[in-house]
């Protein structure tokens, strides 16, 4: 009975790590081999290709021709590291925003009467209703220079010719900022909810203003949430290929558009199977570090 | 109270919608005393002290401290500190942050804190533990952190939400004499809030009786065991027997209850007056013979240095009675029952 009982825990247990296996590590495990390649002129672009014909002698030749050039064409071409430094800092800038932006909403939600809550948080993902491609498409139109932003704000005189926001870098950081709004909230509400508000009167009892109830109390009691929503927003952001694509300009360079590029318009697959690789193990650094502080969080003993 | 007042509540009314938590209450606490508002729960206590922190905001009548009107001044520039029921500890912070808190609140430098909460430790016995995590410490230890915490700014007024509510009873007992302790040794006004009357009146100079929003009674403990205000008060504090009866002038000045007259001393109530006598379990005297009001013992309990009895009479319930253990009674004999003339207190009207 116990046998049979540790089989079936085996079998649930084991699901999850087969999807794993088959959905990110054998793709993952292509795209590292590609990686390896020489692009060359044919269908795959690029070589060796193995087949099951080659034998063990054909396969063991074809290993070695297996090469780091295209890791070492990453160092040589500023386009790659210039887009994935480009990158970083849109993904920063924008997460930064996102965090100023959602935090006061978080706290209104947080604070306000209970019976109204999961009605704010049913507005706060309600965008989610509507598909994320058209979101994005809706903000050209609202930001382009006959868009409806500028005529706003040239009917009220407050500029006289229209502003250049679409098709810039902070075309891409309001994209950026719109769409990863609920990602960044949700996890603030529910550190903020989670709050007694009795710690707040008993700041504000020991001689601390409203300000200071805020920096010492609620703000370092929120960490867990700041945490968890700043890397919710920053890792896609930083691999974001939508909205530089629809937003930026020529100019935009991040490393989702460049990969793009490289994949389908330079057809240099192994030159872009490395980047991505690469892009993996530097994001897998802040997801490690970012699940040891829930952990830590957490794991302590209440 | 024999100081003068550091506090005063003048005819403040509080309602939260319809219903009164408050209503025209007016109280006075002196300097250095240990004050006690006792009442059960829904009294308006905790409301009270509430609004003496300034958490809330009286509808009518207005808190003084010191001679100056709190009146708009918010929590944080009161010179009052308060002990949560549940501690309200900044878990985010260790002990010596806690209690350091409300001092760099006040501007004091980082020699200063260190000073003051290595004496506020010294004063909970609770040397070593500055550097502890919040979640490290046992309940009996967070109420003395809480203590700490709150006595370190040195506030004129203290106010503890039921402090030892949340100790077992162990703990409390010893808990009890540490902080009646500490009160007289920083001679800093407490104001406690509690529902419980052994604390209250183990603990306070002068209670406060509550209810409904009004306060019952106010004195010494001793006074309000010995001479409750009225029937609430009398039933509230310490164990009672309330007997309703009238009164008789005939020949005297007499109480008549279901089960016989009982002479009385005092002569204010007019004759054939409704009345009730509040009678302490130990007020009732009783013998195997004499010529006082028969009855029966229809239970005993052993309590350690006393026995309750439980004395079935005639057109009443059972008196509780107690007595010395040595007395020996046994259920189902017959004794007499003698109550002196000055026993107890009559409160007149009926239930």
């Amino acid at each position: 009975m116990p046998k049979r009982f540790s089989l079936a825990r085996r079998l649930v247990l084991g699901v999850p790590y087969l999807w794993i296996a088959v959905f990110f590590l054998a793709p993952m495990a292509l795209i590292a081999k590609i990686s390896l390649s020489r692009p060359a002129q044919a269908r795959p672009p690029y070589e060796p290709v193995f087949s099951l014909s080659d034998g063990v002698g054909g396969f063991l030749s074809k290993i070695q021709t297996l090469t780091f050039e295209a890791y070492r064409s990453f160092g040589e071409d500023r386009l790659y590291l210039d887009s994935y430094l480009n990158s970083l800092a849109i993904a920063a800038i924008s997460t930064l925003v996102t965090l100023l932006v959602a935090y006061p909403f978080a706290l209104a939600m947080a604070r306000a009467p209970a019976r109204a809550r999961p009605i704010l948080i049913g507005l706060a993902v309600a965008p989610f209703w509507t598909s994320f491609l058209i979101r994005v498409y809706a903000w050209i139109a609202l930001l382009k220079d006959e868009g409806l932003v500028n005529h706003a704000l040239m009917a009220l005189h407050l500029i006289d010719a229209p502003l250049s926001i679409y098709a810039t870098n902070l075309a891409v950081v309001i994209g950026i900022v719109y769409s990863y709004l609920p990602f960044m909230l949700l996890p603030l509400y529910s550190a903020l909810e989670r709050q007694d508000p009795l710690l707040r009167e008993a700041a504000a009892d020991l001689g601390a203003s409203p300000a200071q109830v805020f920096l010492r109390v609620t703000l370092p009691l929120s960490r867990a949430g700041v945490v968890a929503g700043c890397l919710l927003v920053f890792i896609p952001a930083v691999g974001e290929f939508v909205i530089p694509d629809l937003l930026g300009g020529s100019d935009t360079l991040m490393i989702g558009k460049t990969l793009w590029t490289d994949f389908f318009a330079n057809r240099d697959w192994p030159s872009a199977s490395a980047a991505a690789m690469i892009l993996l193990a530097l994001l897998i650094g802040p997801l490690v570090l970012a699940e040891r502080a829930r952990l830590g969080a957490e794991g302590r003993p209440s | 109270m024999t100081t003068k007042p550091i506090l005063s509540v003048e005819h403040v009314s509080k309602r939260f919608g319809a219903v009164v938590a408050l209503e025209d209450v007016s109280l006075e606490v002196g300097e250095g005393e240990f004050f006690a508002l006792l009442g059960p729960s829904g009294c308006g206590k905790t409301t009270l002290m509430r609004l003496i922190a300034g958490f809330e905001t009286p509808d009518a009548g207005r808190v003084v401290l010191a001679g100056a009107d709190l009146s708009g001044t918010p929590p944080h520039r009161r010179p009052i500190n308060m002990m949560f029921q549940s501690y309200a500890l900044f878990p985010h912070l260790n002990v010596f942050d806690n209690i350091g808190f409300g001092l760099r609140r006040r501007g004091a430098g980082r020699e200063e804190v260190a000073r003051r909460v290595d004496r506020m430790l010294e004063i909970v016995q609770l040397q070593g533990f500055a550097g502890r995590r919040i979640e490290q410490l046992s309940g009996g230890q967070k109420q003395r952190v809480a203590l700490a915490r709150a006595l370190a700014p040195g506030p004129s007024l203290l106010l503890l939400d039921e402090p030892l509510g949340a100790l077992d009873r162990k703990l409390r007992e010893e808990t009890q004499f540490q902080l009646k302790d500490i009160q007289r040794r920083l001679k800093t006004s407490f104001v406690i809030v509690t529902h419980d009357q052994d604390e209250a009146l183990a603990l306070a100079d002068r209670i406060a009786i509550m209810r409904q929003g009004n306060v019952e009674q106010i004195g010494p403990p001793f006074e309000i065991y010995e001479r409750p205000a009225n029937r609430f008060v009398a039933g509230f504090v310490g164990a009672t027997n309330m007997i309703e009866g009238r009164i008789s002038r005939d020949g005297g000045a007499f109480f008549v209850a279901p089960f016989g007259r009982l002479e009385r001393s005092d002569r204010a109530l007019p004759d054939g007056a409704r009345a009730a006598l509040s009678l302490r379990p130990q007020q009732i005297k009783i013998r195997r013979d004499g010529d006082g009001i028969p009855g029966v013992v229809e239970d005993v309990a052993f309590r350690g240095e006393t026995t309750q009895l439980r004395i079935g009479v005639e057109g009443q319930e059972a008196l509780r009675v107690s007595c010395a253990r040595e007395a020996g009674f046994a259920p189902g004999e017959a004794v007499r029952i003698e109550i002196a003339p000055d026993a107890g207190v009559l409160f007149s009207g009926s239930e």
